[in-house]
């Protein structure tokens, strides 16, 4: 067979680059950050392990419930009313979305692009709007 | 492609999370107790309208626009210095770009002389027969059941098919990041668009749910613009089309506006 | 068989370098239309259309032509064109490619267009359009190449490509249908508003692949051991006559409507086109260079003297392929934005990376043609069945 030269690096090439998530992070066991709540409020929408583990499922459930069936009302099982809304309820909690959301997100390694449009909290430390606007991610 | 195994394995690093992230309304509803309504306060009607009424928007000759700062500020709609970039939701334009089918020569001396050439409110028409919606290849842009022709800004692919399918120009891409152009104060409440989504006049949604008129029509003192409930033949958009002759814009197309101009 | 489009000859490998560069200025200044969004384009509010989606017009025709030599092949077992159904099948790879390549880049949301697929929506022309192109995409690349694998074998081809290849008949003259219900269908642009789209926009793809495939084939002739055979090409040329001529009397059918009817949400659009309105007439040039072109065309193709001649017929292809470019690339689009329904008139002209992006489809596309072309002529070549006969 001619060429299998040119084949097997390719193959090498594809292999290196289809597990290169998992040797470029070898070994590293960073310590889970340290979280700021940003409210005094016992209790978040849910139970604190069902929003560790679904919020994100919650928040898309929320933006569709609002966007597209008109709905903004969420009554929690703990009996308490919420409105639907990103900017409006959980970030009038979760006030340092920095310390929090980003944190969390930054260590587990996404990007929610969901500030490209919703507007973040303004924290301590970046008073200005154009600044808070421009720092959206 | 490696992203969501990347993303599998540090989550499981974080331990507490469950595996399968089931839908949540599913698993808390077993629980019997979530609900998901509309709040009390909340505006509600068979078919949402807007009439328009020319002879009361006096001041717009005189640089009135109370009804589009209003809609901008609460919006967040980005002013661009260039007409290439522009985004629109609601605005003043002539007559001739308002109605451009119905221009007469002779008829001109009704618009110039008892109309004083007002400027003519302009916005979306939220159609009965929405074109752009026909034409939306991901349902980003819908017929709500009260009319309402609504925007889904998450879902937007920006392909542009809605502005091309809508006959009053309604629709304005986001060309570039709208967000350095904001130029009304910021309202936080809420939120700004992206470069690429298509945006446009969504009757307020967000203020019908808390009661309230949409802004514009809350805004203009002169009560030229007024909105409600179209099929309750009781409300005050009914009484003005009753009392009034009333034009659409290119009702030809059978779209079906509903925003009607008295002159 | 791949491997093939690795070795070959000096010119082969700088044309390959040369498209590599031209495919990878266009991305890098694709990466900056996505930093920046489509504004960096010269599309606008009004026109928001511009060459992205008139390039994929275009070239949705030139894909469709495939179905000139498929047809005559298999439903009438036109032994002529056997030798070149190949080329036909991968020119239309290479224009689908192109195709939704510009689809791409013209979107908004790049990142969002698996939404087409996950929230499939029937009613939609350009979710069908999706549809049938990526379904042409994949009949055409399985076709082509299960069909040149065989023939490099020397076996027979198995039997499940021949319905594949009915299939792509039809197939290919829905994408064309489909891609001209996209503006056919919308109550606003009066330019668009006529039945007659889609059998236009066949009747030119009719004209445009095939006189493209005549370039390539007398290219061929001329710089490698491939011959497509005389009869063959003048065949084709017969068909790009037909088809320019039908795309003409289709073109005067919608003039004829328009200027004797005098409806001012169509006339206006073409008073743009041909004399210009209120001082705007950037595209007033390019459709009289397309309307003489066109003529020149005719002329020289209607005569069997000079179609059947081997130095005018390149010119007469030329002249076809560059008049319909400009009449579906440029015009078709932009002029169904100018006047906008509201009677504004908005001046769009490309920016230099709009070009730049535009360029490197372009560039992508002859890629994919040069290496397809490149396994099919060296399978042939050493299966004996490039010269003629
Ligand atoms: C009423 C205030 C309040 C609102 C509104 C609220 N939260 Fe919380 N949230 C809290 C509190 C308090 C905690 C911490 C509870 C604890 O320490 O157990 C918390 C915890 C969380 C956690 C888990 C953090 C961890 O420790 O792992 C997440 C994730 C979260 N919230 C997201 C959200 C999201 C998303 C929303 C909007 C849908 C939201 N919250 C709305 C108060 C709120
Ligand atoms: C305890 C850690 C933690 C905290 C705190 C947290 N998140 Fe998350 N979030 C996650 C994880 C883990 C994911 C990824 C889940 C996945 O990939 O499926 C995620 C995903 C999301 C997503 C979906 C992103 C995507 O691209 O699919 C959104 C939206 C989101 N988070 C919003 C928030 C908001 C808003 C807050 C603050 C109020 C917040 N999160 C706080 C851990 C956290
Ligand atoms: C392209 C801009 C854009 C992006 C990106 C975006 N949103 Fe939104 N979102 C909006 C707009 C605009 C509204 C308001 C719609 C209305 O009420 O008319 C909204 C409304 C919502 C709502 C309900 C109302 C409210 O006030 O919050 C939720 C919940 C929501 N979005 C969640 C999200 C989440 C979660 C993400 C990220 C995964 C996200 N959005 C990304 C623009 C965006």
């Amino acid at each position: 067979m001619y060429n299998s030269g040119k084949i097997i690096i390719g193959i090498i090439i594809f292999l290196v680059l289809a597990t290169f998530p998992f040797w470029f992070n070898r070994g590293v066991a960073q310590a889970p950050p340290k979280l700021e709540v940003g409210t005094q409020e016992k209790q978040c929408v849910e139970s604190t392990p069902f929003m560790k583990a679904n919020h994100m499922k919650l928040l898309v459930d929320w933006r569709d419930y609002v966007v597209r069936d008109g709905k903004r009302e969420y009554t929690s099982t703990t009996g308490k009313k919420f409105d639907m809304s990103l900017q409006n309820t959980c970030m009038k909690c979760h006030t340092q979305k920095t310390k929090f959301c980003d944190r969390c997100h930054d260590y587990v390694e996404v990007a929610p692009t969901c500030w490209d449009c919703h507007i973040a909290p303004v924290e301590p430390g970046q008073a200005q709007q154009a600044k808070a606007l421009r720092s959206s991610n | 492609m490696d992203d969501a195994r990347r993303r599998f394995l540090k989550i499981a690093g974080l331990s507490v999370l469950g595996l399968g992230i089931k839908p949540v309304t599913d698993a808390v509803a077993t629980a019997g107790e979530v609900e998901i309504t509309s709040s009390p306060n909340a505006l509600k009607a068979k078919r949402w309208a807007m009439v328009v009424d020319i002879k009361k928007c006096l001041k717009a000759k005189k640089g009135c626009k109370e009804c589009v700062i209003a809609c901008n500020t609460t919006h967040n709609v980005p002013e661009f210095d260039n007409p290439k970039d522009e985004v629109k939701w609601i605005w003043l334009t002539s007559v001739k770009h308002a109605f451009p089918d119905q221009e007469s020569q002779y008829a001109e001396g009704y618009y110039k002389d008892t109309l004083q050439d007002l400027p003519f409110v302009v916005l979306c028409n939220h159609c009965d027969n929405p074109p752009c919606v026909r034409v939306c290849p991901v349902q980003a842009t819908f017929r709500r059941a009260d009319g309402i022709v609504m925007m889904d800004y998450h879902r937007c692919i920006g392909c542009r098919f809605c502005m091309a399918a809508c006959p009053f120009g309604a629709r304005s891409l986001n060309w570039r990041d709208p967000r350095p152009f904001i130029k009304t104060p910021l309202n936080r409440e809420y939120p700004t668009r992206s470069r690429g989504v298509v945006e446009k006049c969504t009757f307020c949604d967000e203020r019908l749910a808390k009661g309230l008129q949409p802004a514009c029509v809350a805004a203009c003192k002169d009560k030229a613009l007024v909105f409600g409930d179209v099929e309750d033949p009781n409300s005050e958009v009914r009484e003005l089309l009753r009392k009034n002759p009333s034009i659409r814009r290119k009702p030809q197309l059978g779209t079906h506006p509903q925003v009607y101009y008295i002159l | 068989m791949l491997e093939k489009a690795l070795t070959g000859s000096r010119s082969y490998k700088v044309w390959i370098v040369v498209l590599l560069a031209i495919v990878g200025i266009g991305f890098v200044n694709y990466l900056r239309q996505l930093d920046y969004g489509l504004g960096i384009t010269g599309m606008s509010r009004d026109v928001s259309w511009g060459l992205y989606i008139g390039q994929f017009t275009f070239l949705v025709g030139v894909a469709a032509s495939a179905v000139m030599l498929v047809l005559p092949y298999y439903l009438h077992n036109y032994k002529v064109f056997g030798k070149i159904t190949i080329l036909g099948e991968f020119l239309a790879v290479a224009s689908v490619t192109m195709c939704l390549s510009f689809i791409i880049v013209d979107l908004g949301k790049p990142q969002r267009a698996f939404n087409v697929l996950l929230h499939p929506t029937p009613n939609s022309i350009l979710f069908w359009d999706m549809v049938v192109l990526n379904g042409y995409l994949f009949l055409n690349i399985i076709i082509g190449w299960t069909l040149l694998g065989c023939e490099r074998r020397g076996a027979p081809p198995p039997k499940w490509v021949k319905p594949l290849i009915y299939l792509s008949i039809p197939w290919a003259v829905s994408i064309h249908t489909v891609t001209a219900f996209l503006y056919a269908g919308l109550p606003g642009r009066g330019f668009w508003l006529t039945a007659i789209m889609a059998p236009r926009f066949l009747g030119s793809a009719f004209a445009s692949g095939p006189s493209l495939l005549i370039l390539f084939c007398l290219f061929l002739r001329k710089f490698t051991k491939f011959d497509a055979g005389w009869e063959a090409i003048s065949s084709l040329a017969k068909i790009v006559t037909y088809a320019m001529l039908v795309s003409v009397f289709f073109f005067l059918c919608e003039l004829f409507t328009v200027y004797y009817s005098q409806i001012p949400e169509h006339i206006l659009h073409f008073n743009y086109l041909f004399q210009g309105l209120h001082g705007h007439s950037e595209l007033t040039p390019w459709m009289w260079i397309c309307i003489v072109l066109a003529l020149v065309a005719v002329g020289l193709l209607i005569n069997p003297k000079w179609r059947n001649n081997e130095k005018i017929l390149p010119i007469a292809c030329l002249c076809v392929f560059f008049s319909l470019w400009i009449e579906k690339g440029i015009a078709l689009v932009l002029t169904g934005f100018i006047p906008s329904p509201l009677e504004t008139i908005t001046r769009y002209m490309p920016t230099p990376t709009e070009l730049a992006i535009t360029l490197g489809i372009w560039g992508l596309g002859f890629l994919v043609l040069s290496v397809l072309y490149k396994v099919a002529l060296t399978v042939k070549e050493q299966t004996g069945d490039s010269a003629s006969h």
